[in-house]
């Protein structure tokens, strides 16, 4: 069964070159196993939407914390990790990493040099869209990956859109699959 | 020149009482010397651009990747790809911006051109300017520090007018296909296009408070009603849409000419209606912001609609020909398609309307539309008998039984709103979540035009919300307009010290991500604290709309003088310069600097000295990116809602380059790291609580005292542990020296700072221009 690459806002047209389309969670294993220094930009919605009992910043702390990802956490998102006892997410405005990440010169939270995967959960639908398209055409050597559950256009690859369930599926399985790093 | 002759004897004949005028003699009134930049062209102040632009960079965000604005194109220009013309995307993202901008600046200019040749054919071009009586001496901060002219009548405010056409002619050009090649050129074009808008705005606030009686500069200015509960509906009721004022006069004049003061309701949403409200606090009333429009009309509560420029719905007509409510268009740039019948008597265009053969007219005379509007709705209503197209409960329920939860709705929200669930539980009889998505909506109706149902489905949140949408009664001070030059002398000392922590101005539209009360809650957090808050337009009304335990709006609860903990609403979005306005008196008024044609130097001396923050929670238009862009020049950082990263460019700074923060110091020449202070000159706020963090911290400036910046420490520190649960990780580049250090907060800040290897840092007297340094070195 074809799965269609449609704007989750049905405005939100990209242009020609779209995301390629993760029909599975290992697309996402596979990325992060590849790169040499990826980074994770969680934004405020991660700690709110999705069910009651798990929520997404819940998976970001654990793909962080099995995977080695370093976390940017924007707005007041942070708050969310420290009430996790996550203490290691660095704090930015979305559009101080966005534009941090299309500086080629730029070493990294950590000095390591640049980061050459960018995932992204948890901003509001369209901020992450034009972030991901500055992104795009501005930053050569960066792949990016929407992981949010709905199909973002301007990122490399992003996850078609998907039901609560699957998403959480997916993530179970990319956090498991991760481990093997 | 005037000329009058009685007879005159030609080679073509006797000429008989021929009068003649030609131009105007200008009369010098101004003892200051001109500055260096009159009327500045377009590339006058290009080096100032470049200094700004060298610091706060572009970051550009592009809708899409193709330009598709000539018949070369669609042109891909992802990456590193250039168009057919050679253009590439970062040239292609600032010429979008400049295009917004000069959307922008057109408007107030358009807007402040017709207000100015009305009030001249009705008042005469020798109307005094007035903004103040003897509390203002600088009457046009914004007109004297661009044009350097000192206007004093009506017709004095068109020779900056004329320069505002011309500027925006020429930005305007330059987007046309094979001229600018630039992005930081067209960005320099961008910050000349939100100067001229700040010109624009200041003649047509200007012109109105001087001749229409408005409020001046008034701390006091009445309170006003505000909200949909205000309005008597058992009344006739005339709604008013719009920006240009005009002609809601015309229809308040006609009311009180005939003496018909309790016979009529008039309430406006957006600018008119604050502006209604300045030109007769006790006959007008306010409806509420931009997003309530939909809302309103739908209530069937309107008998009449008056219509006349800017932020009005494309579909007002079509919605009102729902409701049976006819139209009046007002403006010649929104003339809805109505047939002009200003030059038609008034009684056929009344029986015209009364009797439906027509939708609508355009009348482009305001005080024709006040009596064809005044008798018009006094017909209209007894036959409309309020007829609204908002559905009863059961139709509600039965709609939400048959929804397919196929999500469209909420795919076309700008808020991704769970309108999908909330018709869930309509379905259960439970209409609670409609409601409560009514509290953060846009008011945008995307949700109806995608259903495939044809629901309308934010008629179905009006129902669901209806009992406190009838319940919203607030208050609201009328728009005060100017700042005084005396309150500038009391508070332009600690300003400047840093002792006030800042002025923060909320101003712009109601495209909100959860609802107008964000606007108000952040508007309360800052005056909590001292800082001084300004606002305008559609925010200022949102501020209103909250009220405490005790029942009272903001505006009841803070003091509307400019000063520490305040709260002031100057008026409309034509209104904004007044907060300009205020930094630049700041700048002359208290410091003393040249302000005539002196714009490079003012604005220097406001990005290194006045602590100013603009935060646009909602800005959704193309005039609010050339109110912004106007800030951004004059040294302002704005800081917009989620929304406004879809303005499709930022100007950051980078605090991790050292480099980008060296300032002149003015009294020996040399060059001191001052520190990321303002940290960005446009950025992006994601959520309110990081929207607080930001404003406390722009609010930095290299001029602030220890006192001062212990004061503005203090209060960005707290913000970030309250809502961040941490310590600013960047609270080493702010401490300058140890007196700097909140005295509450010493030895937790002292640990960060030996951590980072903190040292110690000169206080500069700060400037980015070097003509501005008194002494160098071996002088």
């Amino acid at each position: 069964m074809g799965v269609k690459a449609e704007p989750w806002q049905k405005a939100e047209i990209a242009g020609p070159k779209k995301a390629l389309l993760m029909l599975k969670p290992e697309v996402v294993v596979a990325m992060v196993k590849r790169a040499k220094r990826p980074i994770l930009i969680v934004g405020h919605l991660a700690a709110e939407d999705y069910s009651d009992d798990v929520k997404m910043i819940d998976y970001a702390i654990r793909m962080s914390k099995t995977a080695g990802i370093p976390v940017v956490a924007t707005a007041h998102t942070v708050s969310e990790f420290v009430k996790r006892d996550f203490h290691s997410a660095a704090c930015m405005t979305a559009m101080d990493i966005g534009n941090r990440l299309t500086d080629s010169e730029w070493k990294g939270l950590d000095g390591g040099g640049s980061y050459d995967l960018a995932l992204f959960m948890g901003l509001p639908y369209y901020m992450e869209f034009v972030i991901l398209a500055g992104l795009k055409s501005f930053s050569a050597n960066l792949k990016t990956i929407s992981l949010d559950r709905f199909y973002n256009p301007h990122a490399t690859w992003s996850f078609p859109n998907l039901s609560v369930k699957d998403w959480d599926e997916s993530f179970e399985i990319i956090v498991n699959k991760l481990g093997g790093k | 020149m005037h000329v009058k002759i009685d007879e005159l004897k030609t080679n073509v004949g006797l000429i008989k009482n021929l009068e003649l005028s030609i131009g105007r003699i200008v009369e010098e009134k101004w003892a200051e010397p001109m500055g260096p930049t009159p009327f500045p062209e377009i590339t006058t102040l290009r080096e100032w651009d470049m200094k700004l632009l060298q610091r706060y960079k572009p970051f550009y965000l592009p809708f899409c990747d193709v330009c598709c604005l000539c018949t070369f194109g669609k042109c891909d220009l992802t990456g590193d790809k250039r168009g057919a013309c050679g253009l590439n995307m970062a040239a292609q993202s600032s010429r979008i911006v400049l295009l917004a901008c000069c959307i922008g600046a057109a408007t107030h200019t358009a807007h402040a051109r017709h207000l100015v040749e009305h009030l001249i054919e009705k008042y005469g071009g020798n109307s005094p300017l007035d903004v103040g009586g003897l509390n203002i001496d600088i009457e046009a901060p914004v007109t004297r520090l661009v044009c350097g002219i000192k206007p004093e009548t009506l017709e004095d405010l068109e020779d900056a007018l004329d320069y505002c056409e011309k500027q925006v002619t020429h930005l305007l050009s330059a987007t046309h296909t094979g001229q600018e090649g630039s992005n930081l050129d067209f960005e320099s074009k961008v910050l000349h296009a939100g100067m001229v808008d700040q010109v624009g705005m200041e003649i047509a606030d200007l012109a109105q408070i001087s001749v229409l009686g408005f409020p001046k500069a008034d701390p006091e200015a009445p309170l006003t009603d505000l909200g949909w509960g205000v309005a008597d509906v058992t009344k006739p009721v005339i709604l008013v849409i719009g920006h240009n004022v005009p002609s809601s006069v015309g229809i308040i004049d006609y009311l009180k000419e005939k003496g018909m003061y309790n016979a009529v309701e008039v309430v406006g949403i957006c600018c008119t209606a604050i502006d209604m409200t300045r030109y007769s606090p006790s006959m007008a009333k306010i409806v509420g912001p931009i997003s309530w429009q939909l809302r309103f009309i739908r209530s069937g509560l309107p008998d009449l609609i008056v219509v006349d420029e800017q932020c009005i719905r494309a579909d007002s007509l079509v919605e009102a020909q729902k409701i049976k409510a006819p139209v009046i268009a007002s403006s010649s740039k929104n003339c809805l398609g109505l047939k002009n019948r200003t030059e038609s008597p008034s009684e056929e265009i009344i029986s015209d309307m009364v009797e439906g053969k027509v939708p609508g007219v355009l009348i482009l005379d305001p005080e024709k539309v006040g009596e064809v509007a005044v008798e018009t709705v006094m017909a209209v209503a007894p036959k409309r008998k309020k007829f609204k197209v908002i559905p009863e409960i059961e139709e509600i329920i039965k709609a939400a039984q048959e929804c397919t939860q196929c999500n469209e709705c909420m795919r076309a929200c700008p808020n991704n709103m769970p309108i999908p669930e909330a018709m869930k539980a309509a379905a259960k009889g439970d209409l609670n979540p409609l409601a409560e998505i009514l509290e953060s909506c846009v008011g945008c109706a995307r949700c109806d035009s995608a259903c495939p149902n044809d629901f309308p489905l934010h008629s179905f949140m009006v129902k669901a919300g209806e009992k406190s949408l009838r319940e919203e009664k607030f208050k609201m001070r009328v728009g005060r307009g100017a700042i005084q030059d005396v309150e500038i002398r009391e508070v332009g000392g600690p300003i400047v010290l840093g002792e006030i922590p800042g002025i923060v101005a909320l101003v712009g539209c109601a495209n909100y991500p959860r609802g107008g009360k964000e606007v108000a809650e952040i508007a309360e957090e800052f005056a909590k604290r001292r800082f001084i808050v300004v606002s305008s337009g559609c925010a200022a009304m949102s501020m209103a709309m909250v009220k405490d335990e005790e029942g009272k709006t903001l505006y009841e609860k803070y003091p509307g003088h400019f000063e520490a903990g305040s709260i002031i609403n100057v008026g409309s979005c034509v209104s904004n310069p007044h907060i300009a306005g205020a930094a630049i008196k700041i700048a002359s008024i208290f410091a003393k600097r040249k302000l005539r044609a002196n714009y490079e130097e003012i604005a220097d001396y406001v990005l290194n000295r006045v602590g100013a923050v603009g935060l646009a929670w909602g800005a959704m238009s193309q005039k609010a990116a050339s109110i912004a862009s106007g800030f951004w020049r004059l040294g302002v950082p704005v800081i917009v809602g989620p929304h406004g990263s879809k303005y499709r460019r930022m100007l950051l700074g980078r605090k991790d380059i050292e480099k980008d923060w060296y300032v002149y110091d003015a009294r020996t020449g040399d060059k001191v790291y001052a520190g990321p202070a303002p940290e960005h000159l446009f950025t992006t706020a994601e959520t309110k609580e990081e929207a607080m963090v930001l404003i406390a911290k722009f609010c930095m400036r290299p001029n602030d005292t220890t006192k001062g910046r212990a004061i503005k420490l203090t209060h960005y520190v707290d913000l970030h542990k309250r809502l961040y649960g941490v310590m600013p990780g960047d609270i080493h580049l702010f401490v300058r020296n140890k007196a700097d250090i909140p005295i509450t907060m010493k030895n937790e800040i002292l640990k960060i700072l030996e951590e980072r290897g903190w040292k110690e840092m000169r206080i500069p007297d700060p400037t980015l221009l070097p003509r501005l340094i008194r002494k160098r070195k071996g002088e």
